[in-house]
C-alpha cells in the first residue's frame, strides 16, 4: 500500500526515510534488546564486544540461589492465572445476563483494580495482611494473592471482549430448540469462547511472570520470584547471570503463551468438527 | 467498548466467588490504607515535605515526557510500516508488538548493555575519541528513564495507530495525489485526522501506565528520581514507615484513577462519534 507517494517517489527519499525508520528501531529497540540476550552469553567483556561466548551463566543463573526462582515465578503464574481466568469467566457469565445497569457498575468494579498503581496494591497487601483477622505475611499465599489482584481484571476483559465477539446465531438456534441454560453454556458458549479463554490465560500468565511492583513489598524470603532474583543479580553487580535469567523468564513466557496459543486453537478446531458431524 | 455481550449467561448468584476474591486480593487491602494513613495523621505531614512535591513533580513530567515521545516514535514507525513498508515491515511491527508481553525491567536492563557508562555504544565512542569518560551519560538520569518508557509502551499507540491506518480507504489517498497533493498535504490532511482517536486512546493510556510504572525506574536506580510509585517503596520497605507510604500511596492512587476515567472519556466519546 504505497499510496502516500503514489509510487513517485524518487529512491533517495524512499532509502531516506526507511534509513530514518531503521536508525530509531535500532536506537531504541534492536540495539539494547540483542545486546541483553549476547550479554548473557558474554564471556569476557571488557571492549565494545565481549572477547568470547559461554554457556556458563545459563548454569549458575539456574543452579545457584536463583535456582527456586524459576519454579516460584512458573507456580504463583500458574495458580494465579488459573484463578484469575477462573473467577473472571465466572464474573463475565453472570454479568452477561443482568440488566444493563448491573452489567456496567459490576464490569466497572471488576476492571478498576488494571488502574490501580501495582506498588499500592501490594502495599495494601502487606498492611491488610500483616494485622489481624487474617494473617498472611510471609507466607506463599500473599504473594498469590498479590498476582491474583493484578492479573484478574485483564482476564477477566479478554473474557468479556471475547463474549462481546461471539456470533449470537449459534446460542440463538440452541436455545429455539430448547437446549437448557447450563447445557447450551457447556456445549456452546464455553467451545465457542475457548480462544478468548486462552487469550485471557495468556495475557494473565504474561503479566504475572514479569510482576515486580506488588510481589516486591510482599514476598517472604523463601519464595523468589524470578523478576526479583534478576534485580538481585544486577544490583550486586552479577549482570551477566542477571541478563541469563531475564533471557529465561522472556523466553519462558513466551513458550507457554505458544504452548497454550497451540492447545487453544486444536480445542477450537475439535469443537468445530464436533460441530459440523453433528 | 459499550458493545453488547449479554446473552444466556450463569444467575447472579455466581458473581459470589468473583466478587469475594475481588474483596480479598483489592477492596479490602486498599480500604485499609485509608486508615493507615489517617491514623497516623501522615496525609497532612506527607504531602507538605518537599520530597513529596518532588516525587509528584517528577512523576507528572516524566509521564508526559514519555507519552509525547510515544506518540511521535509510533507516528513516524507507524507512517513507515503503513504507507511505505520496507521488506520485512511486518516482521518487524509485530516483533515491537511482543514488547508487550515481556516485563518493563528487561527493557531497563537492555538499555543498561547497551547505553550504561560500560555499554557497547560509550565503550566504542570512547575507543573512536581515545578517552577514558563515557560520553553518553544520560541513561541514568530521567532522560533514561523517559526514553526507556517510550521503548516499552510506544507498542501501546503502534497498535491502535495501525489498526486506523489500516481503516483508510486507497482510494482516497490516490485522489488526494492525483489532484496534485503532496506527502505532507495527504499526512497533515487525510492520515492524521484519520488517526487522531488511536492517538488519544493509545496517549491516554501510555499516561495512565507511565504514571504508575515502577520496574524501570527501580532498576535504573537514577540518583534523585524518585516518582510517587518509588516513594511508597522507600518508605514501606527501607524506612519501615507505613503511614507515610500508606499516605503517597492515596495520592497515587487517586492520580491513577482520574488518568483511567480520562481514558475512558476518551474511549466513550471516540465510540460515539463513530457510531454517527
Amino acid at each position: 500500500m504505497t499510496t502516500l507517494f503514489a509510487g513517485r517517489e524518487t529512491r533517495p527519499v524512499r532509502f531516506a526515510l526507511w534509513g530514518a525508520a531503521w536508525l530509531l528501531l535500532l536506537v531504541f529497540y534492536a540495539g539494547p534488546l540483542l545486546l541483553i540476550v549476547l550479554a548473557s552469553f558474554a564471556g569476557q567483556w571488557n571492549g565494545a564486544l565481549p572477547s568470547h561466548l559461554t554457556w556458563r551463566h545459563y548454569g549458575q543463573a539456574l543452579t545457584g540461589d536463583q535456582a527456586g526462582s524459576l519454579w516460584a515465578s512458573l507456580a504463583t503464574g500458574m495458580i494465579a492465572s488459573t484463578a484469575a481466568l477462573a473467577l473472571g469467566t465466572t464474573a463475565a457469565l453472570a454479568l452477561r445476563g443482568a440488566r444493563p445497569a448491573w452489567q456496567r457498575i459490576g464490569s466497572l468494579a471488576f476492571y478498576l483494580p488494571s488502574a490501580v498503581p501495582t506498588v499500592s496494591v501490594g502495599l495494601g497487601l502487606l498492611v491488610a495482611y500483616s494485622r489481624r483477622p487474617v494473617l498472611l505475611n510471609g507466607t506463599v499465599a500473599i504473594v498469590v494473592l498479590a498476582h491474583l489482584a493484578i492479573v484478574s481484571a485483564f482476564a477477566f476483559g479478554a473474557v468479556q471482549a471475547g463474549l462481546a465477539r461471539l456470533p449470537p446465531e449459534y446460542e440463538d438456534v440452541a436455545a429455539g430448540l430448547g437446549a437448557r441454560r447450563f447445557y447450551l453454556l457447556r456445549r456452546v458458549t464455553l467451545p465457542l469462547l475457548a480462544p478468548y479463554l486462552g487469550a485471557a490465560f495468556n495475557l494473565a500468565f504474561a503479566l504475572s511472570m514479569g510482576e515486580l511492583a506488588a510481589t516486591i513489598m510482599v514476598y517472604p524470603p523463601g519464595w523468589v520470584t524470578m523478576p526479583i532474583s534478576i534485580f538481585a543479580l544486577t544490583d550486586r553487580g552479577d549482570t551477566f547471570e542477571g541478563a541469563a535469567l531475564t533471557v529465561i523468564l522472556a523466553a519462558a513466557t513466551l513458550l507457554v503463551l505458544g504452548g497454550v496459543a497451540r492447545v487453544v486453537a486444536r480445542a477450537g478446531g475439535r469443537a468445530r468438527k464436533d460441530r459440523r458431524a453433528r | 467498548m459499550t458493545r453488547s455481550w449479554r446473552g444466556p449467561g450463569l444467575g447472579a448468584p455466581a458473581l459470589a466467588l468473583p466478587a469475594l476474591g475481588l474483596l480479598a486480593s483489592v477492596v479490602y487491602p486498599l480500604a485499609l490504607t485509608a486508615p493507615t494513613a489517617l491514623g497516623g495523621g501522615a496525609p497532612g505531614r506527607v504531602f507538605a515535605t518537599s520530597w513529596f512535591q518532588a516525587a509528584a513533580l517528577h512523576t507528572a513530567t516524566i509521564a508526559l515526557a514519555a507519552t509525547t515521545g510515544c506518540i511521535l516514535l509510533a507516528l513516524m514507525l507507524g507512517l513507515v510500516f503503513a504507507f511505505l513498508p520496507f521488506p520485512g515491515a511486518g516482521l518487524v511491527s509485530r516483533a515491537i508488538d511482543t514488547v508487550i508481553a515481556l516485563p518493563t525491567f528487561l527493557v531497563a536492563l537492555a538499555f543498561t548493555f547497551f547505553y550504561g557508562s560500560a555499554g557497547v555504544v560509550n565503550e566504542a565512542l570512547m575507543a573512536l575519541l581515545h578517552t577514558d569518560i563515557a560520553p553518553l551519560a544520560f541513561l541514568y538520569t530521567k532522560w533514561g528513564v523517559i526514553m526507556i518508557e517510550i521503548t516499552v509502551y510506544t507498542p501501546f499507540v503502534l497498535r491502535p495507530l495501525l489498526a486506523a491506518f489500516a481503516q483508510i480507504d486507497p482510494a482516497q489517498l490516490e485522489m488526494a495525489s492525483s489532484l496534485g497533493a503532496g506527502p505532507w498535504r495527504i499526512v497533515r490532511g487525510i492520515i492524521l485526522p484519520a488517526a487522531l482517536p488511536a492517538l488519544l486512546a493509545g496517549g491516554s493510556l501510555c499516561l495512565l501506565l507511565t504514571v504508575n510504572e515502577f520496574g524501570v525506574l527501580f532498576f535504573i536506580g537514577a540518583r534523585g528520581v524518585i516518582t510517587l510509585p518509588l516513594l511508597i517503596y522507600d518508605k514501606a520497605i527501607q524506612e519501615f514507615d507505613y503511614p507515610a507510604a500508606c499516605a503517597v500511596a492515596l495520592a497515587n492512587v487517586a492520580l491513577s484513577l482520574s488518568l483511567f476515567a480520562l481514558y475512558r472519556a476518551v474511549l466513550r466519546r471516540l465510540a460515539a462519534d463513530a457510531d454517527v
